[in-house]
């Protein structure tokens, strides 16, 4: 029943947008202008593409949250059992976290964390 | 208290009456829709006017007070300017993923409002890893942001999406690791259940420091993740226009204004959940007419009231503080928030395993 649900939402959503789209479409003027098309800048013709060489610094960042996405994904199954398994799920897990708190600060000591 | 499956029972059996099983089904399935619709839209456009309204009375002006008693019709009467107004077709855009975007963002803002549990018994995806689901389906939005922002090619957008990409992903991570310390006291990943397991008191009171710890460093994570407040600069209107929705015109950027507006609702809620007690009434131990009285309240108001107050806080921040820049933003959240997410897991770990908690 909840995967049913879950596909009603879904195409919900996809209605929602479609609905408002079609309507928007049918209402609404249309006229051609040939400055209409170009990119909203600065109101001069804009020079070359948007699509050009790009900070490196994003990457990176986007790299150490890979990490620790990975982590929690690791980790919420350990949080739902953690009662049960007490103390030894404790040390366990620091050991865990310890690893990963070393690349944290591996990471901060290069210079990764610095937005230059 | 009343509990609304007696009205989801009452609809069943009514619609069973006169028509077969399956189609009683499917009409079922379509109502929900319908519902989840109409509250989707009603919400947004509460949200819209609360916000128009607060900011005027933080900036000494009234704020919008023509259409309607109050102004109340005012976001009505914009969504129909919205809809009628022109859909640009821009020259250099790729075109496919253009459209694509604003499909992205609005599934994984309905996916994520049809989690939520606003009352007794009215909640649409009940998973048992609810809250999982909740995060996996929301930063889905992140994609149609990125999307928006590369696909419309043109410099304020790109330069606004990857800014808003850095930031939400980022400040996902405070949002995970705050929520898993929660599941974390909570035992489970069952929205109802967290609920239900918060009868005898709500976890910000039950869960000692680290649940306020939580609260705090939630609030900020969720108040990054809107790109609202402080830290809009992905569509900080004095340099970048409007971010990454600078090209969409029309129906296209109301649902992006549509998404971000429900985002910040489903941050709130999610923050009434876990921390305020979902829709549980409050209860002072020992005072049993108190307790009766607030018994009384329906369970969606007190949904509904808590959410309010968080709401407000979000944008309290907004015209609060000044906007951050990008180095303070990344430094804030990868130089305290994380550390300090990481050792209150473990601090709310403690608690738990030493039962300490009250």
């Amino acid at each position: 029943m909840n995967l049913t649900l879950f596909v009603v939402v879904l195409i919900t959503a996809v209605v929602l947008v479609v609905a408002a789209l079609g309507i928007a479409r049918l209402v609404s003027p249309r006229s051609y202008n040939k400055q209409k098309g170009e990119a909203y800048e600065c109101g001069i013709p804009t020079r070359g593409g948007a699509r050009m060489q790009f900070k490196a610094g994003y990457y990176l960042f986007a790299i150490l949250f890979l990490l620790f996405d990975v982590e929690t994904v690791f980790l919420f199954p350990w949080a739902v059992t953690i009662r049960d398994l007490g103390t030894g799920g404790l040390v366990s897990i620091l050991f865990f976290l310890l690893v990963l708190i070393l690349g944290l600060a591996y990471a901060w000591k290069k210079g990764a964390l610095e937005w230059k | 208290m009343f509990d609304f499956s007696v009205v989801t029972q009452w609809v069943d059996q009514f619609l069973r009456s006169f028509m077969p099983a399956e189609m009683a089904v499917l009409a079922e399935l379509i109502l929900i829709g319908l519902c989840l619709l109409s509250g989707y839209a009603l919400i947004a456009l509460a949200l819209i006017y609360a916000e128009r309204k607060i900011c005027a009375f933080f900036q000494c002006r009234i704020g919008p007070d023509r259409v309607g008693p109050f102004g109340l019709l005012q976001s009505f009467a914009d969504m129909i300017k919205m809809l009628i107004k022109e859909l640009i077709d821009i020259n250099h855009v790729d075109r496919f993923l253009f459209n694509l975007a604003p499909f992205v963002v609005i599934i994984a803002s309905v996916l994520a409002f049809g989690c939520i549990p606003f009352a007794k018994g009215l909640q649409v995806l009940d998973f048992n890893v609810g809250i999982f689901f909740l995060i996996a389906v929301s930063s889905i939005g992140i994609v149609g942001i990125l999307l928006a922002g590369w696909a419309s090619n043109n410099k304020y957008s790109l330069i606004g999406a990857m800014r808003s990409g850095a930031q939400m992903i980022s400040y996902e991570l405070s949002i995970g690791l705050s929520i898993l310390t929660m599941v974390v006291f909570a035992g489970t990943m069952q929205l109802s259940a967290i609920v239900e397991s918060q009868a005898g008191g709500w976890f910000i009171f039950r869960g000692h420091l680290p649940a306020v710890i939580a609260f705090v460093i939630y609030l900020v994570a969720g108040t990054a993740e809107t790109n609202r407040g402080p830290f809009d600069l992905p569509e900080a209107d004095s340099e970048l226009t409007a971010g990454y929705h600078t090209e969409y015109s029309g129906m296209h950027f109301g649902f992006f204004y549509l998404a971000e507006y429900l985002n910040m609702f489903i941050v709130a809620s999610v923050a009434t959940t876990l921390f305020l007690g979902g829709w549980m009434p409050l209860h002072m131990p020992g005072w049993e007419g108190f307790n009766r009285v607030m018994d009384h309240i329906p369970s969606i108001v007190w949904f509904f009231g808590k959410t309010a107050v968080v709401i407000f806080i979000i944008m309290w921040f907004k015209w609060t503080f000044p906007r951050l820049r990008i180095d303070q933003l990344l430094r804030l959240e990868w130089r305290y928030l994380l550390p300090l997410n990481l050792v209150n897991l473990l601090l709310m770990v403690v608690v738990v395993v030493f039962k300490l908690h009250f």
